[in-house]
């Protein structure tokens, strides 16, 4: 198999981990009352990058190794 | 609540990216093996990954969050017990037949092993039942999606009517399903369920987080609960003493046996994940490798389910989070936790049942703890997570028609002998007509709630002795087709007339049984009377199939090589590391799931 499906998952949790980070940032502390006062979009948002970034990489040295 | 424009960012890169997948993957599809079966060349991870997913339809993630707010911790009988034995039997015993006989379906395999009119009867119910649920699947994500009102301040902006939020939906996903199994076949369809597998759990951890910190951890929610909330196996000496209204001995013989082995070991919709795996090994790894996250899905699925029903009552706290009650479709002002009463459309009143209290809406469960806990941003993330399971069931169902559709009805009925291009062809012509046929199902089910019903109730009756032919046929070689046949029509008959026959606690007779006119025994609850249903239908074709197989001729012996355990060699696996063996996995979960039992007893 060509593709290595780790590729496509870490593009897209390392795409939708940024925003949620980038913006968990820049966003009103306001709209963490729902949250208990913690702001998920930042501390996900970095989970979900990291997780992203680390499937993209072991997606990628497979490839490479073929 | 309307979602904010971070939300649709989140939302749209999903939906690109899931189309985007299968336009990467298009290059790799060429002949007809590349389309239906990904090449069989799948690696074992990725394969069981996809097999949990496809079964993480709708009615796993809405469904048993809804089913943990109404009956508790007991609906982890339905991962514990009505799944995982399952799972390791299927990889352990039934996939070196299903891959090693180089069938290209399940009921493929049924006309190896027995013969062609078994054959058409499986196949032709499971390609019906498939457009069907791929249909109801796409009305309840555009019924949720119209009742939880995200969609209407994006459809405000371009002047459009919130009361087209349900066509849209419909045909938004259905394009998109359409698009990405087009594309690539079922190698799309299985990056997809692994993608979207990631996405559900990325999801709903957070809400799991946000939950049970809310109501002070395990303990916290253990104390807010009613008892027989948090344990699954206490009460079930009997019946009346649980609030599933089942005896142990009905669930697991009903659900634990019948019903789990029925599905998760004929339905070609996981088996044929398995199937594109890369090797014997591999397929048989598969389920056992999908049962690890099966086990835990309890924690991500059914625990929301309890912290909804635990949660004080909104009219309570109505100041300190006014964003439900405006966000919810109904107002849970009566109702319990964050759960509202279901609400009658004609009169606008809440449904009472016959004591009088309100009927809740337990299916809200979910939605209303993401709009609960989810600021904008993850609310994004939270939407994506419910997308992501209704695609991955519906696709599951599209791809498992179009192969089921092209190789057992088409080549076998309508065709022969036509080129493996000619097949291809079928087999994207039959995505694009099996996609439409779910879109006129989920409007069928929008119009006539009834026919939905009576289709459900006649799959139960269709499915419900599957595995007892399934089982004779791997496992005692003189089963005949004759045997298997006459089997499968009479435990129909069987599960039919159990049914007509008798009636739960309370219900009036009709859908819920007793329709033919004398009602012989009443059960405590519908799920005792499901079960029982599936036991009857089981035994009755269990021992017909027995029967008519010993009065009719056998089969040579030559002729049913790799299709039967006892005139199989044993498949050597010294030659892998022990954790890699399927036995040794197979166990492993055995004990873990033994463990959660014990755990949550």
């Amino acid at each position: 198999m060509q593709l290595d499906v780790r590729m496509p998952i870490g593009l897209l949790f390392g795409f939708l981990g940024f925003v949620l980070a980038v913006y968990g940032l820049f966003s009103d502390r306001d709209i963490y009352r729902v949250s208990l006062g913690i702001n998920v979009n930042l501390g996900w948002g970095l989970a979900m990058l990291i997780f992203g970034v680390v499937m993209f990489f072991f997606g990628w040295k497979s490839r490479r190794a073929v | 609540m309307s979602l904010t424009i971070i939300d649709g960012v989140i939302i749209l890169a999903y939906l690109i990216f899931t189309v985007s997948v299968g336009a990467v993957l298009k290059r790799y599809t060429r002949t007809s093996t590349d389309f239906f079966l990904a090449g069989r060349a799948i690696p074992a991870w990725v394969c069981g990954l996809a097999f949990i997913s496809a079964n993480l339809g709708a009615q796993e993630v809405v469904g048993m969050a809804a089913s943990g707010a109404k009956y508790g911790i007991a609906t982890s009988h339905f991962y514990w017990i009505g799944a995982i034995p399952a799972m390791v039997f299927v990889g352990l015993f039934m996939m070196p037949f299903y891959y090693g006989s180089r069938a290209r379906s399940v009921p493929e395999y049924l006309r190896l092993r027995f013969d062609e009119k078994t054959r058409a009867v499986n196949a032709i119910s499971f390609a019906i039942m498939t457009v069907f649920s791929s249909g109801i699947s796409m009305y309840a994500m555009a019924r949720l999606l119209q009742s939880l009102h995200v969609l209407d301040s994006p459809f405000a902006y371009f002047h459009v009517s919130a009361s087209y939020v349900f066509d849209v939906s419909v045909i938004a996903s259905a394009v998109i399903v359409l698009a990405y199994v087009l594309l690539a076949g079922l190698i799309s369809a299985i990056y997809n369920e692994v993608l979207q597998f990631f996405l559900i759990v990325a999801g709903f951890v957070p809400l799991v987080f946000l939950g049970l910190k809310n109501v002070g951890g395990w303990g916290g929610l253990v104390e807010r609960l009613p008892r027989d909330y948090t344990h699954a196996w206490q009460g079930l000496s009997n019946a009346g003493s649980n609030p599933l209204g089942v005896d142990w001995f009905g669930l697991v013989m009903g659900l634990g046996f019948v019903l789990s082995f029925g599905y998760w070991c004929t339905d070609f919709l996981v088996v044929q994940r398995a199937m594109a795996a890369d090797s014997m090994e591999a397929a048989r790894r598969t389920p056992l490798i999908a049962s690890v996250p099966k086990m835990f899905f309890p924690f991500l699925v059914i625990l929301p389910g309890l912290i909804a029903i635990a949660l004080p009552n909104q009219a309570a706290v109505e100041g300190a989070s006014p964003r439900t009650s405006a966000a919810a479709a109904v107002s849970p002002r009566i109702g319990r936790g964050i759960i509202p009463a279901k609400i009658d459309e004609r009169t606008g009143q809440p449904e009472l049942d016959a004591q009088g209290q309100p009927v809740l809406d337990y299916d809200l469960a979910v939605p209303n703890m993401l709009l609960h806990y989810f600021p904008p941003g993850l609310l994004g993330l939270g939407l994506v997570a419910l997308l992501a399971s209704f695609m991955s069931g519906m696709a599951g169902n599209v791809t498992a028609f179009n192969t089921v559709w092209t190789y057992d009805i088409y080549q076998s009925y309508i065709h022969r002998g036509a080129s493996d291009a000619h097949y291809l062809w079928m087999g994207r012509m039959a995505t694009i007509f099996g996609v439409a046929f779910s879109v006129l199902a989920a409007y069928v089910a929008l119009r006539f709630n009834n026919i939905m019903d009576v289709l459900q109730l006649v799959f139960a009756f269709v499915n419900a002795p599957l595995f007892a032919t399934f089982l004779l046929g791997m496992f005692w070689r003189r089963a005949t087709g004759h045997g298997a046949f006459c089997g499968l029509v009479l435990g129909t008959a069987g599960a039919a007339l159990h049914q007509g026959f008798t009636l739960p606690a309370g219900a009036q007779a009709g859908l819920n049984g007793g329709w033919l006119g004398a009602v012989v025994h009443h059960y405590p609850s519908q799920m005792a009377q499901n079960f029982w249903t599936a036991i009857w239908a089981w035994s009755v074709c269990f021992l017909t199939t027995i029967f008519v197989s010993l009065i009719t001729r056998p089969r040579k012996e030559s002729e049913l090589v790799g299709l039967v355990y006892s005139l199989t060699d044993r498949i050597r696996e010294k030659h892998l590391v022990w954790y890699k063996r399927p036995v040794s996995l197979g166990i492993a979960v055995l004990l873990m799931a033994a463990i959660l039992n014990w755990v949550f007893w």
